[in-house]
């Protein structure tokens, strides 16, 4: 029997998680744009768009709550609001790492860059890819494509690692780097935390088109 | 969201109801919203039947039933002088737990209230109006006058029962426990079926199921020992009652 305005709730949530999700790729590409360019003007609005990100995952779970304590959802219904509950939460700590680099940029001011940015943009490239392919795989019940899209983690660990080694040499050759290398570091753990974040999304993926929970977080290779 | 944009069209003040010596509703305020479907849940004797069968006046045949206080549909009190309880039922319609289908036709099933109010306009073309709002048309439409009400399924007599409520066009459609004596499926077509109602019609609907409740409704109220407890949009009550009698009910502590 269909129940129409339970099916019709459970696409508007669906998509509302992946507006989310575009809502934080943005809030991504924004923060690193503003780092490589030192737009002070775009951080700040990525930093206020935060809060409207924040607001929008509250609003997800109190509409997934509703669902829960009035539908009565079995199976995949159930597995689907879990796990939008589930990736509601990381696209919100996504955007609160996006907007922690947006702050490292206001907080530079106009200081110039000790060195050009290059692996650091490449990582949130990587990390915006990361997370369109998961949302896609949602959409697609894709476990498979979610599997794929976890992998990739393992590049931005490593650009990671990269970005960090580089800069141990920087601050080893000039003390005077340090206060920004600090902060550029920040910037590479909080893109590294956000992709860990989106190996989490890919999680929920699996979850809700095989109906396992399955650890995608484990280095590869 | 639907109920903050909701009109009460029909509302008890203070309304109490004695069977004899005992009362079985005590002072009841509560206000059923206009085109929204409000549920009334509570334990059994908590007066939830008694309170929707007090809206259309059913409760008048019962020797020795009193009343105080008022309800009031669309302005005016129905227990009020002069007010002629057959008058009542015509906007407000009732359907009942048990299926209860006439021995006739399915078209004079349905035709049955129009014909005793002396209706005068194209019968067959509301009798087709009714069986569709009542979803069953497709499936009776070619047995109209060969199968009778009793020759359906369960299921297809509760919508026939409905479609007979629905033909005089009422304003408020109360339901007393409709899906209790049908399967799972039939329960899901109701369910549907009342949802959609809802966009032309005012239901009450009566349910010892509290996911049904929770499923079809937009308001819900809760009764408890004749009075009611608490009363707010369904999401609320079911996410974040402010009664801990209502919580305990809803989350199967109760008693």
């Amino acid at each position: 029997m269909v129940r129409e305005s339970f099916e019709r709730e459970l696409r508007a949530l669906e998509g509302e998680v992946v507006a989310l999700g575009r809502a934080v790729g943005e809030a991504v590409r924004g923060a690193v744009y503003a780092l490589r360019t030192r737009d002070a003007d775009r951080a700040e609005r990525v930093d206020r768009a935060d809060d409207d990100i924040n607001r929008r995952r509250f609003d997800l779970e109190e509409r997934c709550l509703t669902v829960l304590a009035t539908q009565q959802p079995m199976a995949s219904d159930l597995r689907l609001l879990t796990a939008i509950l589930h990736i509601a939460t990381d696209l919100e700590r996504m955007g609160d790492h996006a907007a922690g680099v947006a702050r490292l940029v206001i907080r530079m001011g106009d200081e110039p860059l000790i060195k050009p940015l290059v692996d650091i943009p490449r990582m949130a490239d990587l990390v915006v890819a990361m997370l369109e392919e998961a949302l896609d795989a949602f959409v697609r019940r894709d476990a498979a494509a979610a599997r794929r899209a976890a992998a990739r983690d393992d590049e931005v660990d490593a650009l990671h690692d990269q970005v960090h080694r580089e800069l141990f040499l920087l601050m080893i050759q000039n003390a005077s780097t340090i206060t920004q290398a600090t902060y550029l570091m920040w910037a590479s753990h909080g893109l590294e935390r956000i992709a860990d974040l989106v190996t989490n999304v890919c999680e929920r993926v699996v979850f809700v088109a095989q109906g396992v929970l399955e650890d995608l977080n484990q280095p590869h290779g | 969201m639907r109920e903050h944009e909701a009109l009460p069209v029909l509302s008890t003040r203070a309304f109490s109801l004695w069977y004899g010596v005992h009362q079985a509703l005590i002072e009841v305020n509560l206000d059923i919203a206009e085109r929204q479907v409000t549920a009334i849940i509570g334990p059994s004797g908590c007066g939830k039947s008694t309170l929707i069968r007090a809206f259309n006046r059913l409760n008048d045949l019962i020797p020795g039933v009193r009343t105080s206080g008022e309800i009031v549909f669309r302005g005016e009190r129905i227990y009020g002088r002069g007010v002629d309880p057959v008058n009542v039922r015509r906007y407000i319609g009732m359907v009942f737990q048990k299926p209860n289908p006439f021995p006739k036709s399915v078209f004079e099933n349905v035709a049955f209230g129009l014909r005793i109010n002396g209706f005068r306009g194209n019968l067959a073309e509301r009798v087709k109006l009714a069986l569709d709002k009542a979803a069953l048309w497709d499936e009776v439409k070619d047995d109209l006058h060969r199968k009778t009400g009793y020759d359906l399924s369960g299921g297809q007599q509760q919508r026939l029962c409905i479609a007979r409520a629905l033909a005089v066009n009422p304003e408020v459609l109360l339901m007393d426990e409709p899906c209790s004596a049908l399967d799972p499926t039939a329960t899901a077509k109701i369910e549907d079926l009342i949802r959609e109602l809802a966009s032309s019609v005012t239901v009450a609907i009566v349910t010892h199921n509290m996911q049904q409740a929770a499923r079809v409704s937009d308001f819900t109220a809760f009764m408890l020992l004749g009075e009611l407890v608490e009363f707010g949009p369904t999401r609320e009550i079911f996410t974040r009652p402010t009664d801990s009698r209502t919580e305990a009910y809803i989350t199967g502590r109760f008693g």
